[in-house]
């Protein structure tokens, strides 16, 4: 019935837990934009609509429901976070702009940032005033994330840091306000040792920014260019040289509980039994044939769902989340595509079409554009594997 | 929410470990392969442990859990290949007998909490939760040498007596099954519960079965990956262990993904057969279907997987894996295929659209 370790297995949600679905319901139908009527995020128009959102979220306090009340949020616990996530993707609110803040930084900071780092970067996120993207990815630095060569060294004053290098791949890049990433503070350090993890805002001197349009032709990410880039010691995340450790945290939140919550999925997958079911009136010959698939994507989800509260109870009685993170990553992202693909299925020969306004005229192809991304992005599924394998399995490395 | 194991539950679940280590090792696997029996000295220990009589009523010398107290026990018993009859008495018969509590029901659950006896169940066809058979052409899973049948007629379901049954064994992959056709005559006296209750006793008989088969399987699954993930580290080819080659470790990884994946999915369903508003609702049964389907689908692929990682080795009599991979493939296909269960899920979401609809 409650958050405690101990007692009986009991899968309901508390009397307290249920007035919070209600309370997120009903300010969620009250203010969410109809589905679909925002302009994509990944044009200017588009990014300013969500923002705007984010704001409006942020001024009833719904945007970080599980960070402290200081900082804008409601400071409940994970499993009000799941429940708030559920009626958010129920009433298909916008997808969220400052994700890779709220989501992937936020954390991140809680653990391992100053106060004044977090007084001073974790207000403006939760209100979306400064949006941020992630700067890992260079060149030829993607899997191999370590082999990163962007650099920083002592500025002159010796009050900051000078950096130097490329990065890509930066989802939201392209309009961010701000950017945190890993740079090589010692020349000499091998690989993962070495690395700091920095805060930089995106009009600094010296940062230039070429976007990057993706497969469906919008800029979603973009090349951010450093040429001695100042950034001062207060916006070092982590101490100098711990950069790995640090993001690694950022990493276990991208692949573990806190970027992909199950309702993402089980709403997509609610929606695929509907499409099945209005298929199967008008074309049940075609429909029969992809009958298989949409269970199993309905499946996927209601597992990931299952699961999702199954880890969030242990970490809730004390327990972490390691390696487990990665065999999480390579589920979401699989189950995305199992709900698209099975869509585009019973939808034939009507898959491909766009409907004139863009792949977004077309949810499900849209949808499936964008699952394909997710074997690739947060640590490609390979590499995922081999951790799977040689840290839950316990497999000798190569 | 609280979704996890008691302390308690999770103690259980390490004692029953810690003795089938000693007493369901391969080569007692490979005895019960020669020569399968229903009850054994190995149900004799379970019995005393508690194990046996779990589900069977405390009046009637037993613990008077239910089945989610039964999964973790199931999946050592999965772990270890057991081939006694934990599913059929345990988590099918005894439930059963204790909800229609007649005379004969009190008198067969006291035999069971003593491991006295040993039940076989008629499977009950998941898609249209009828029985396959009355006249006993469908193989029945630990039929052979069993003490108490659960079988259903026109009548309703019936607890039947060895004496009133005629038996003919099946032959089987996994000999321990015991498969057998069943003769018998429905007769009043053994008529447990007939009418609705008999429908409504069928319908939960199939999704109880298909969550405990499913607990059965994670631990088959598990057993599986961890023998070939422990031969992937002893055997040297090329110079190197196999494990560290990376086709091996993304067969044997994804694996262990769609085994992580069921476990969950497995617990979840059995916690909701034990709710009363849940068990025998079209949520509860999706909930059930997704068990079986999912620890099928693991428990098959940790198979195929863990034989290739074996390479020739694994394709004799000699290496123990084929004593995993045997039951596994026999409980993958029983009470419900993975496509069975995937059918029967979609029928009921499309179900409850049109009601919503309407
Ligand atoms: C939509 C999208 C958004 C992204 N957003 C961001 C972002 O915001 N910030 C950011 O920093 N990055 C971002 N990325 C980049 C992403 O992190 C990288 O694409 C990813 O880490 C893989 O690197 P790569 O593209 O260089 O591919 P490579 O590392 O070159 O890999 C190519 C192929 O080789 C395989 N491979 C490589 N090494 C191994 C190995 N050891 N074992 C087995 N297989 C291997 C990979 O699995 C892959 O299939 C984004 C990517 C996408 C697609």
């Amino acid at each position: 019935m409650n958050n405690t370790t101990d007692g009986a297995m009991d899968l309901r949600f508390t009397p307290a837990q249920e007035e919070f679905r209600a309370e997120a319901r009903h300010w969620l139908a009250a203010n969410s934009p109809a589905p679909g009527s925002l302009p994509s995020l990944d044009t200017p128009h588009g990014f300013e609509a969500h923002r705007a959102w984010e704001q409006t979220m942020f001024a009833d306090r719904w945007s970080v429901v599980s960070w402290p009340e200081e900082f804008g949020g409601r400071d409940v616990g994970i499993l009000e976070w799941l429940i708030f996530e559920e009626e958010y993707w129920r009433i298909q609110a916008p997808v969220r702009v400052s994700q890779n803040g709220v989501f992937l930084l936020a954390p991140t900071m809680f653990e391992f940032g100053t106060d004044a780092q977090k007084a001073r970067f974790l207000p403006p996120m939760a209100s979306g005033e400064e949006i941020w993207c992630q700067g890992w990815s260079e060149p030829d630095a993607g899997s191999d994330l370590a082999g990163i060569r962007s650099r920083a060294e002592r500025a002159p004053d010796d009050d900051g840091w000078l950096l130097t290098g490329q990065k890509t791949w930066a989802s939201r890049g392209a309009y961010a306000e701000w950017c945190f990433g890993l740079f090589r503070t010692d020349p000499d350090a091998q690989r993962h040792r070495g690395l700091t993890y920095f805060l930089m805002a995106m009009d600094s001197p010296g940062v230039t920014v070429r976007p990057i349009p993706q497969i469906d032709g919008e800029p979603g990410f973009a090349e951010i260019f450093f040429d001695s880039v100042f950034v001062p010691d207060s916006q070092v995340l982590g101490g100098v040289g711990q950069g790995w450790s640090v993001a690694m945290a950022t990493a276990g939140s991208e692949r573990g509980l806190s970027l992909r919550s199950p309702a993402r999925y089980t709403e997509a997958v609610s929606r695929l039994v509907s499409l099945y079911a209005e298929r199967l009136d008008r074309d049940p010959a075609r429909a029969a044939r992809s009958a298989d698939a949409v269970a199993q994507a309905w499946m996927d989800a209601e597992a990931y769902r299952l699961n999702t509260y199954w880890t969030a109870c242990r970490v809730l009685a004390g327990g972490t989340v390691g390696p487990e993170a990665s065999a999480n990553k390579i589920h979401w992202s699989e189950t995305d595509l199992a709900i698209y693909r099975a869509a585009l299925g019973l939808l034939g020969p009507e898959a491909e079409l766009t409907g004139g306004g863009g792949v977004a005229g077309n949810p499900w192809l849209d949808g499936f554009l964008f699952a394909l991304a997710g074997p690739i992005y947060a640590g490609t599924n390979e590499i995922q594997r081999n951790v799977v394998a040689e840290r839950l399995l316990g497999l000798p490395r190569a | 929410m609280r979704f996890a194991f008691t302390e308690q539950q999770t103690e259980f679940r390490d004692a029953v470990r810690q003795v089938l280590t000693k007493v369901c090792t391969p080569d007692a696997l490979r005895a019960a392969f020669d020569t399968p029996a229903a009850r054994t000295e190995r149900w004799t220990t379970l019995a005393e442990m508690g194990v046996v009589g779990l589900t069977v009523p405390e009046p009637q010398g037993g613990l008077g859990l239910d089945l989610l107290d039964l999964v973790p026990l199931l999946e050592e018993a999965g772990r270890s290949a057991l081939p006694e009859p934990l599913i059929e008495t345990t988590a099918l018969a005894a439930p059963l007998l204790a909800a229609f509590e007649s005379g004969q029901a009190v008198d067969w659950l006291e035999r069971i909490a003593s491991g006295e006896v040993t039940a076989a169940v008629a499977p009950v066809d998941v898609i249209s939760r009828s029985v396959g058979s009355t006249a006993g052409e469908a193989a029945v899973p630990a039929a052979v040498g069993a003490d108490l049948y659960i079988l259903s007629s026109a009548s309703g379901v019936h607890a039947v007596p060895s004496t009133d049954v005629t038996v003919t064994p099946v032959p089987s992959l996994d000999p321990t099954r015991r498969l057998g056709t069943i003769d018998w005559e429905p007769t009043t006296t053994t008529l447990i519960a007939s009418g609705e209750d008999a429908r409504e006793a069928l319908a939960h008989l199939a999704d109880r079965a298909s969550v405990a088969t499913a607990a059965e399987l994670l631990g088959l699954a598990d057993r599986m990956i961890s023998i070939a993930a422990a031969y992937a580290k002893e055997r040297n080819q090329f110079g190197k262990p196999i494990g560290s080659f990376q086709a091996v470790k993304h067969l044997l990884a994804g694996a262990q993904v769609k085994l992580e994946f069921a476990r969950p999915a497995v617990y979840g369903a059995a916690w909701s057969l034990g709710q009363v508003e849940l068990a025998g609702s079209p949520s509860g049964s999706r909930g059930a279907s997704l068990a079986k389907a999912y620890a099928s689908d693991a428990a098959t692929e940790a198979a195929r997987v863990s034989l290739q990682v074996h390479g020739a080795i694994g394709y004799t009599w000699e290496c123990d894996l084929h004593l995993y991979l045997k039951r596994a493939w026999a409980l993958a296909e029983s009470w419900g295929s993975s496509a069975d269960h995937r059918s029967r899920i979609l029928a009921s979401l499309v179900d409850e659209l049109h009601q919503t609809q309407s």
